[in-house]
């Protein structure tokens, strides 16, 4: 039981992420498609605030303060009761709001598969993607240096 | 007794309507686009979120084109809007060592792990102007090369196998970062806060004293050990869930300098190090950063405080650009008072200097006067 909730905590945890990273478009337009029901009642926002991001002194010592990011939350309650939460960089409400929606209805195992395989893996296959291609953009840029060899060994 | 002056609004509305058109330009030639500015002013984009301290890029395009491309008055715009939202919270540290990176060198080691990789980089241009680009070309799709990327650890850690660097720096344990956007600034300060501050401040001073480190005003023999550019995720604690939530991700800078030192009572000879760290793509601005950063830390590493760089108070209290433009634009206001009170203190003090230099005429002109 213990590791089974710890192994639905990393995916629902994987599945914020995954539409953290989304662009809200691309939310909307997946959900049109998929036709997940978007009734729900809203609880607190959208609402936009700042966080405050930290690094660490030298990469890897203590915490220091950076700067802020705009981020945009919401939290709603889908008829069924489950409450959904959402926190996303940037100030788009939509896809707060939608998200925060996927996350609730993530919860219910009534809709869980359908959110998972209509939403969540195409927007992830998407930004895995669009990863790769800057990863080998990136890698063509990497120096192979060579050494001007004299004479034969 | 304080006399209020009224007037001038007609000539103010007026000003502002004539800096709305004179913004928006000739009407026969396009208006920008905020995405236009996102992507094709993305640097500038980046420097206005780094000194503005607010990461986001739409707002940041929008501070640019209200601000007619003046990049201070764009920061000054973007720390105004900052104020009108509330906080959530801080985030957990970023770990720049999992980042995707775009970028990654390092000066002093030729084959480190993950190896050079150069990125989207002015190095190597030839700074010639391009009429190409003048003329709208299109540009090609980059080239790829595929296969597996290495894991890309810090420089740092490389030298920190031999001991011959010194750690990350450490804090003590119960230690909760300082913020300045909370409380005011105290001196001496410790080094979150000075990193906080530097992390904002302006690009040009911030280069300017660094080199001035480097042409002798407290010479720290300074290196890259690396400079890395990329996108880490972001991830923020909070109350109604039972894991940290993922935000998304922010592209940020990191510089890593070394530098030489040769000991002291404390310690024994090792390199030390400055640090930057930055919003998006800043490599200058990352490493003058750290080059200030390292210099500031002067007293703690037992140095002679000697340079405009090493003196904490002058650098941080000076590095702030829209404190600076404040403070020195404030001087364009009316002061007709202040003013008049001088030329009055100024009138008087001539007429007992003439009075002492020229009795004679002195008597002559108040005689007059009567």
């Amino acid at each position: 039981m213990r590791g089974q909730e710890a192994r639905d905590q990393a995916e629902r945890k994987a599945a914020m992420a995954t539409l953290a990273q989304s662009s809200g478009d691309d939310i909307v337009r997946l959900w049109n498609e998929a036709g997940l029901p978007s009734q729900a009642e809203l609880l607190r926002g959208p609402e936009t605030g700042l966080v405050t991001l930290r690094g660490r002194i030298g990469g890897g010592g203590a915490p220091f303060n950076v700067g802020e990011a705009t981020v945009t939350r919401a939290t709603v309650r889908l008829p069924s009761g489950q409450v959904g939460h959402c926190y996303a960089l940037g100030r788009d409400k939509q896809k707060a709001k939608l998200a925060a929606i996927a996350d609730a209805l993530w919860q219910d195992p009534a809709h869980r598969t359908e959110v998972e395989t209509r939403l969540i893996a195409p927007l992830r296959s998407a930004l895995t993607a669009a990863h790769e291609k800057r990863r080998a953009e990136t890698a063509a840029t990497k120096v192979d240096f060579f050494t001007m060899v004299r004479g034969e060994d | 007794m304080y006399v209020a002056v009224k007037g001038g609004e007609a000539a103010i509305a007026n000003a502002h309507s004539l800096l709305a058109d004179r913004r928006r330009g000739d009407r026969s030639v396009p208006a920008l686009r905020l995405d236009q500015i996102v992507e094709q002013l993305a640097l500038g984009v980046d420097r206005v979120m780094s000194e503005g301290s607010l990461y986001d890029r739409e707002l940041a395009a929008l501070a640019i084109v209200q601000a007619r491309g003046d990049m201070i008055e764009a920061i000054f715009l973007v720390r105004a809007y900052r104020t009108t939202l509330p906080r959530f919270g801080y985030t957990s540290p970023i770990d720049t060592s999992a980042m995707l990176v775009e970028r990654r060198v390092s000066a002093t080691y030729k084959d480190l792990p993950g190896g050079q990789l150069l990125g989207p980089t002015f190095d190597y241009t030839h700074r010639l102007l391009d009429p190409e680009l003048a003329a709208g070309a299109g540009v090609a799709e980059p080239v790829q090369r595929a296969g597996q990327t290495e894991p890309m650890p810090r420089v740092s850690a490389i030298l920190a196998r031999e001991g011959l660097i010194e750690p990350d720096g450490d804090m003590p344990q119960d230690h909760v970062p300082g913020d300045i956007t909370r409380e005011p600034l105290e001196f001496p300060m410790a080094r979150d806060i000075r990193l906080q501050a530097l992390s904002r401040g302006d690009e040009g001073f911030l280069l300017a004293l660094g080199y001035s480190t480097q042409r002798g005003y407290a010479r720290n023999h300074p290196f890259v050990g690396e400079i890395r550019i990329g996108e880490v995720e972001l991830e923020l604690d909070v109350p109604e869930l039972p894991f940290t939530v993922p935000l998304g991700t922010v592209r940020v800078t990191e510089c890593q300098m070394v530098n030489q030192f040769k000991g002291s009572a404390k310690a024994p000879p090792q390199f030390t190090r400055g640090y930057g760290l930055v919003f998006g793509q800043s490599e200058r601005k990352a490493m003058a950063m750290a080059l200030c950063d390292r210099a500031l830390r002067a007293s703690e590493l037992g140095e002679d405080v000697v340079a405009a760089a090493q003196d904490e108070e002058f650098v941080i209290t000076h590095s702030d650009n829209v404190q600076a433009t404040g403070f020195v634009e404030h001087l364009k206001l009316p002061h007709y008072v202040d003013f008049q009170a001088e030329l009055d203190l100024v009138r008087r003090m001539r007429a007992e200097y003439e009075a002492r230099e020229n009795p004679a005429k002195a008597e002559e002109k108040k005689e007059a006067a009567e």
